[in-house]
């Protein structure tokens, strides 16, 4: 009797909830966007998830026929999981994949193209750059070198200043890479370089540790906002006259008012904007509903934001 | 049990000295002198109040953990626990500044105390009426407390409000007397902490139940009131450090105190408490704090080693040091 009853109980509840599903899918929406993301653990990410949540409510606005789905994943090994799910569930269209990793990704992801889906990469590219359809991707290279360039006119080619490194990845390595090939042209000093992990308080830290070492500093990069701040609170609870320019990177919000505020110690950042997400998520939409062709590469620039410009890359509501 | 009555913990009854309880002692002098050596900056005394200030966060929640690792139990919640008491206590100074003004400081570190208490007592209860292993109830809680944050902060970042921030400011970076405050505030902390746990009935049953739970509940100790309250003396040591840290930087994001877990644990048992419970030494926990700290300092100051390295270095210095200790004690 009792089975009985549970039987019918999970039918219903099944039945339930089928119908609505079922009718959204038959009604309007049958083109499926699926787009998988870091999750919010840090500025830089937590920016992508907001500007995914920020799309998916536009597009789907905008084209009652596409469906968006968002799936953030806490690790590489989670976001194949849930690649793995999305596909297994659901008839996709298209994926908008912001890989954890490279490598690691790679093949998960052919697996989806093999069913005939649309692959937009973003950021970090894949291992093998046949799987993707459309790329969008900031420079990290160019944020590095403008920033670079920019700093060595400042002191007119000569300086001794330190830098702050992120998490030992790709990214980072590159900033580095493009950073320190311009300034090795120069005769500006990098007197060090070292590990705060994009994290506030190491930043704090480890530039309280450089003003200790160093009694004359003519500048600090920090090669990411985040760190930035925490840079800027060290040096300024040190009372320290001598450091001409403290420089970030990525466009965080704070940051990006302190440049419109013409501040003298921060007059510039570079984007590195987590709504490139919002690019690729827009021109995968476009290439179904609108037809208009998008296979191909998209990079972003890195300009300056000067204080001339800044409002261009403000978003007052982002938490990044 | 001795080690409990003796009235100077470095000096049993007999009068001689312990050397393996100044092992950790020994251990930051020999340390410190390797900095000095390394690079003259070391030792002035910018750099000394930077470090010293800077290792009171990790002091402090150590200082609790001496007491949750004493009872035979972990926490390893203490880092997002504390990111998680952070952001409670900037909504609730940013919600009261409105009406209160500067008051709304004092009674945001209020409620960082009832919310450390309360998280340190939602551990304690699940471990001991659950009877769940505490690794895995904290292991548990540290994954929630830290969501927690990231929703509060939609993982960008919590700051306080611009207004209060001039005024709170000092708790971290003012001093009395040329004492900064936070060292001031671990100081309190751990006359405290060593009062109740070498002169109370309260300290000599938790120190019972470490080393062996079954005697101490037939000798008549409650012991799951007494391990509970080890957890919310821990809650209340992390609200203690939320309190110093804030001022700091003046924002929770969701990687506030990432991994401090790791560094607490660590220092607990540089300082020379047992893992294993039942004895515990809290000088020795703010040693190894210190330890800690002066470390990662000393690798900053010298020239010798690739940023790549940092990590392995300080990994194979803690390890020294720890061997350092097994022999001292063994002899």
């Amino acid at each position: 009797m009792n089975a009985y009853k549970n039987a019918a109980r999970m039918l219903a509840c099944a039945a339930a909830l089928m119908v609505p599903l079922g009718a959204v899918h038959a009604q309007d929406r049958d083109i499926t966007i699926a787009v998988s993301i870091p999750a919010a653990t840090h500025g830089w990410t937590g920016g992508v998830v907001y500007h995914a949540e920020q799309a998916k409510a536009e597009v789907e606005a905008a084209f009652p026929n596409v469906e968006v789905v968002l799936s953030t994943a806490s690790s590489a090994s989670a976001q194949v999981s849930a690649l793995e799910d999305l596909s297994a569930t659901r008839d996709l269209d298209a994926l908008v994949i912001l890989p954890f990793t490279s490598e690691e990704l790679t093949g998960p992801v052919e697996q989806v193209k093999a069913n005939g889906t649309f692959i937009t990469v973003v950021d970090r590219g894949l291992a093998d750059p046949e799987i993707q359809d459309l790329y969008v991707a900031g420079d990290n290279i160019a944020v590095g070198a403008n920033t670079a360039r920019w700093l060595s006119e400042q002191l007119g080619g000569e300086g001794d200043i330190v830098v702050l490194r992120g998490i030992p990845t790709v990214i980072d390595d590159e900033r580095i890479q493009g950073f320190t090939e311009v300034i090795e042209q120069t005769n500006i000093n990098i007197m060090d370089i070292q590990y705060a992990n994009w994290n506030q308080d190491q930043a704090f830290t480890l530039m309280q540790d450089y003003l200790a070492k160093y009694p004359h500093i003519d500048a600090v990069w920090a090669n990411d906002d985040d760190m930035l701040l925490g840079v800027i609170e060290a040096v300024d609870q040190a009372g320290r006259e001598d450091i001409r320019f403290a420089l970030g990177g990525n466009g965080m919000r704070q940051v990006v008012e302190m440049v419109m505020e013409g501040n003298e110690r921060t007059p510039i950042s570079t984007p590195y904007p987590p709504s490139m997400i919002k690019s690729a998520i827009y021109m995968t939409a476009a290439q179904f509903s609108a037809q208009a062709p998008m296979r191909g590469s998209f990079l972003l620039d890195a300009p300056l934001i000067t204080p001339q410009n800044a409002d261009q890359f403000y978003y007052p509501d982002s938490p990044f | 049990m001795s080690s409990v009555t003796a009235t100077n913990p470095f000096v049993d009854r007999v009068g001689q000295i312990r050397w393996a309880d100044l092992a950790p002692f020994i251990a930051l002098a020999v340390i410190i002198f390797i900095g000095t050596m390394i690079n003259s900056n070391f030792m002035s005394s910018a750099n000394l109040v930077n470090v010293i200030t800077r290792s009171a966060f990790i002091a402090i929640i150590a200082v609790g953990a001496t007491f949750v690792i004493v009872s035979g139990g972990l926490d390893l919640s203490v880092g997002s626990m504390m990111a998680f008491v952070t952001g409670i206590m900037i909504m609730a100074m940013n919600g009261l500044a409105p009406a209160y003004g500067n008051w709304a400081i004092l009674m945001g570190a209020g409620v960082a105390l009832v919310v450390g208490g309360l998280c340190g007592l939602f551990n304690g209860l699940i471990i001991t009426v659950g009877r769940i292993e505490p690794f895995i109830v904290t292991l548990g809680t540290m994954g929630i407390f830290r969501a927690f944050i990231t929703f509060m902060t939609d993982g960008g970042s919590l700051p306080i409000d611009r207004g209060l921030r001039e005024a709170y400011r000092p708790v971290y970076f003012g001093n009395f007397l040329g004492i900064p405050y936070p060292v001031l505030i671990t100081l309190v902390v751990v006359l405290v902490a060593a009062f109740l746990l070498y002169r109370t009935k309260y300290g000599r049953r938790l120190t019972a139940i470490g080393s062996n739970t079954d005697v101490a509940r037939f000798s008549g100790v409650h012991v799951g009131k007494v391990r509970t309250m080890a957890y919310v003396i821990q809650g209340l040591c992390v609200a203690i450090a939320a309190i110093c840290y804030v001022p700091r930087l003046g924002a929770a994001t969701p990687t506030t105190g990432q991994l401090w877990e790791l560094q607490v644990i660590t220092a607990v048992v540089i300082g020379g408490t047992l893992l294993r419970g039942g004895k515990g030494r809290v000088w020795g926990t703010v040693a190894g704090a210190l330890i800690l700290e002066v470390i990662a300092n000393v690798m900053v100051l010298s020239d010798m080693i690739s940023e790549y390295l940092v990590a392995a270095v300080q990994g194979a210095i803690i390890i020294i040091a720890m061997l350092a200790h097994r022999f001292t004690r063994s002899r």
